[in-house]
């Protein structure tokens, strides 16, 4: 059974403890830059909500035949609240255990919702954009209107930007925690290897 | 001496006193800007002019807005006059704003405006302006540009002296141009050629609640002469209003002559704490009055008038303290006081000077009985003793002044056609410029205020000319705005007006740019009629009347399609604007309807009334573009014979 330093226990925690910023601050946003909108469009997603132009989008978009977006579209907002608080609970959990395999298994769990959150994103976002209404106003052959994964892209007339917002940047921050905390441990392991005198210090 | 000779000798000498004479035809001054004046006043494309001008527009019965310095027109402001481009007093919901104590008034002249003051500083609530022909004042709401009130003055004959206003907002007033015989019917048919006995002449006060509500606090009856313009004092003298009035001859026939006997007339000073004080103590007297009071509500987005019945009136012949005469030369127009409320300036606008009177001194002259007479049982003050000094030669014909804040008073001059600069304290012309032509009022934003911002003076001339391209007759009347941030004026910029302006006030963008309105929010809207769900859009009958409620948004109509309206009954649409946006006005017109369009704003509810007199399909359709499928936001409604039993129906897309 590998313990892990101190400073890796530590590091843990406050990666986990940071989630909880997320239940008040959005975590991503879609922006919208067009000639008319020159204050830009903004769609902000948080843990169990939707907030910004919403409505403004939608009366733009029913022109090409997207759906309108609503918060009862999103059983996401149902259940993500539960899974970051999974996420708060497990880390704390590692931290206090001290394990190294705890540690190891966190990251996987943080990397896999991560990569589940995206493709996620990216299906709901591939819906959205190709799942026209037939009868639109306006309609022109070959185009969808997926907005972008992460970064920018040209849809008609708007510029459209999707990246995180300040919860999705305290969950990259999160994540470099936990492999700070990781490497770190790797680190002293060396070195204890090396000069087992340094295990008392460390 | 041969003739030949003679003859060439005669014509050379010809010749050259032609050419002498043409050469003394003087030349016309030179009317070129100079240097950098373009750079001066150019805003370049999407950036912010620094001041918003607000222009009376005189006979149109509106305000405009405009940007200095550019001089760029944003919009035309409806306040006393019809406005058929917005629905203005065509619509349902504004015809109220419009009615008098004599009926629907669908135009005046529009001379004067005041902006709201707080510590005597400009603090962006409110313009107000006066109603000169059916004497009124209005009330408009500087987030929305909306005209939100308007209060009819009873017991007066053209509302000119108004609507100055005192330092926070407390007061303006609306004082009587034409003195006429006020009262009980009996009391007011009187022949003319009695004017000396049966004419008053009124000046009100006209109170500002909080949330902008006004009233006709008390109104002095006074001696039947003109009131012309008035300021209020400020600093030392807050407590006083300065009015200058002519025609203390009490002419009522051929006025140009007649009114323009007497080397002085006056201004009369009133200390309108005092009428307070009196008020307070119950020496009011309530008498019946007929006047409609409007007000625009903001979540039901509809205009009510109500008649109000009676006005509480002070006779300061009775009631002593209040007011005082100062002798001013020649039928003064303009009564300015200066930032620092220690100097009155009264310009005779027949005169060749400008006197200006002590606050001070007259205050001392007041308590010292220091009176050369009465007038009609009024004091009058003893004019040398209320005098500061007089500006020796400034020009001909003064009739306003400004400030800059720093000591400096601006005069235009409408005979001689300029614009002179003077030391306030020291009387000294200090610059002079000329118009182009005649100019009446000037302005400098915040120049009525306790803190000018000295940097433009702005002149509104009566005469344009040869200043523009020419459009036949009718010209448009000009502007010129001057840099007076040095020593001496530059003329900077000639813009066209709308109107004829009169007074005009600017103000730091800085105050209006942010808090203005940019739709109004549909939850909010209070209106009996308003949709706030497409689904909900329906048609119903009651009686002969058809009361369609529809909803518009980007690009439809709802319904759209209307059958079951017979002729002769009368149509009501009621449309909201579903739009949450800023900039999304949607606009309704119907063949044949003897009205104007409507122009609704995002969130707002507005009625256009149509009766129609013949059987057919009419189209009515969107006249504001409003998307890229504008041109598709139409709709058809079907009209039957009056007997006929097609039953009521509507759709949208079934």
């Amino acid at each position: 059974m590998q313990k892990i330093p101190v400073l890796s226990r530590l590091l843990l925690g406050i990666a986990a403890l940071s989630l909880i910023i997320l239940y008040f601050v959005p975590f991503w946003q879609i922006l919208m830059w067009a000639p008319q909108y020159p204050e830009w469009l903004t769609m902000r997603f948080w843990l169990n909500d939707i907030t910004g132009d919403v409505d403004i989008i939608n009366g733009l978009n029913h022109y090409i035949g997207m759906k309108h977006i609503q918060k009862e579209m999103f059983k996401e907002f149902v259940y993500m609240p539960y899974i970051v608080a999974f996420l708060i609970v497990t880390g704390v959990f590692v931290a206090f255990w001290g394990r190294r395999s705890g540690a190891w298994i966190y990251l996987i769990i943080i990397v896999l919702t991560g990569v589940a959150g995206m493709v996620d994103y990216y299906l709901w976002g591939y819906d959205y954009g190709h799942n026209l209404d037939p009868s639109a106003a306006i309609k022109v052959p070959g185009m969808a209107y997926q907005p972008p994964l992460i970064g920018t892209k040209e849809l008609l007339n708007f510029i459209a930007y999707s990246g995180p917002d300040i919860g999705g940047w305290i969950v990259v921050a999160a994540g470099i925690l936990v492999v700070l905390s990781i490497l770190i441990d790797i680190k002293s392991a060396f070195l204890r290897a090396r000069f087992p005198s340094l295990i008392r210090v460390l | 001496m041969k003739i030949n000779q003679i003859f060439s000798i005669f014509s050379s000498l010809a010749a050259c006193t032609i050419i002498m004479l043409y050469s003394c035809k003087p030349k016309s001054p030179a009317t070129v800007s100079t240097g950098d004046a373009a750079s001066k006043v150019y805003v370049a494309p999407g950036q912010y002019d620094e001041f918003y001008n607000f222009i009376s527009g005189g006979f149109n019965g509106q305000m405009s807005v405009v940007g200095l310095p550019s001089g760029r027109g944003f919009k035309i402001l409806p306040v006393f006059s019809v406005h058929p481009e917005n629905g203005y007093g065509y619509t349902e919901e504004s015809k109220p704003m419009l009615m008098t104590s004599h009926g629907f008034v669908p135009w005046d002249d529009l001379h004067h405006i005041a902006l709201s003051t707080t510590r005597g500083e400009h603090d962006g609530r409110w313009a107000f302006g006066n109603a000169n022909n059916t004497p009124r004042v209005a009330r408009v709401d500087l987030g929305t540009f909306k005209t939100v009130e308007i209060l009819e003055i009873p017991n007066s004959g053209g509302n000119h002296s108004s609507p100055f206003i005192t330092e926070n907002t407390e007061y303006f007033v609306a004082s009587s141009r034409f003195s006429v015989p006020i009262g009980e019917d009996n009391q007011r048919d009187v022949p003319i050629n009695t004017y000396k006995e049966n004419f008053k002449g009124t000046v009100s006060f006209i109170k500002v609640a909080p949330e902008g509500d006004m009233s006709i606090a008390f109104q002095l009856v006074t001696p039947g002469v003109n009131f012309d313009l008035a300021r209020a004092g400020k600093g030392p003298s807050h407590g006083w209003f300065f009015f200058s009035c002519y025609n203390t001859e009490q002419a009522y026939s051929l006025l140009e002559v007649n009114a323009s006997q007497r080397d002085k007339d006056f201004i009369m000073a009133v200390n309108w704490k005092k009428a307070e004080e009196l008020i307070a103590q119950g020496k009011g007297k309530k008498v019946k009055a007929r006047y409609a009071h409007n007000k625009h509500d903001e979540h039901t987005h509809m205009a009510t008038s109500t008649i109000l019945e009676e006005v509480l009136q002070l006779d300061p012949k009775e009631l002593e303290g209040i007011v005082y005469f100062i002798p001013c030369p020649k039928s003064p127009h303009g009564c300015d006081v200066d930032p620092s409320g220690e100097y009155i300036v009264g310009s005779g606008k027949l005169a060749a000077m400008i006197p200006v009177f002590s606050f001070t001194k007259l205050m001392q002259a007041i308590q010292n009985k220091d009176f050369e007479g009465e007038y009609d049982g009024l004091p009058v003050v003893r004019y040398e003793s209320a005098l500061h000094g007089v500006v020796e030669k400034p020009g001909l014909g003064p009739l306003h002044t400004e400030f800059d804040g720093r000591g400096n008073a601006y005069t235009s001059f409408f005979v001689s056609s300029e614009i002179v600069k003077w030391d306030i304290k020291t009387l000294q012309v200090l610059d002079r410029v000329p118009t182009y032509y005649s100019v009446g009022h000037l302005m400098i934003p915040g120049g009525p205020t306790a803190k000018p911002h000295g940097k433009y003076v702005v002149g509104y001339n009566k005469i344009t000319k040869d200043r523009y391209l020419p459009t036949g007759p009718e010209l448009c009347h000009t502007a010129q705005l001057y840099d007076i941030s040095g020593d001496k004026m530059k003329l900077l910029l000639d813009f066209p007006t709308i109107g004829e302006p009169h007074y005009a006030e600017a103000i730091p963008a800085a105050l209006l740019k942010d808090k203005s309105v940019k739709f109004y929010k549909i939850e909010e809207n209070k209106h009996p009629y308003a949709v706030k769900s497409e689904k909900d859009s329906r048609v119903e009958r009651k009686g002969n009347q058809i009361h369609v409620y529809m909803t518009s948004i980007r690009s439809h109509f709802g319904p759209d399609n209307i059958e079951g309206v017979r002729v002769g009954d009368e149509v009501y649409f009621h449309v909201t604007n579903l739009e949450q946006d800023w900039d999304v006005p949607h606009g309704f017109a119907i063949k044949g309807a003897n009205t104007a369009e409507l122009l609704i704003m995002p969130g707002e509810t507005q009625t256009l009334k149509w009766v129609p007199n013949r059987v057919g399909v009419f189209p009515f359709y969107c006249t504001d573009f409003c998307s890229a499928l504008h041109q598709e936001m139409q709709g058809y409604l079907r009209v039957s014979p009056a007997n006929s039993n097609i039953p009521l129906k509507f759709t949208l897309d079934k």
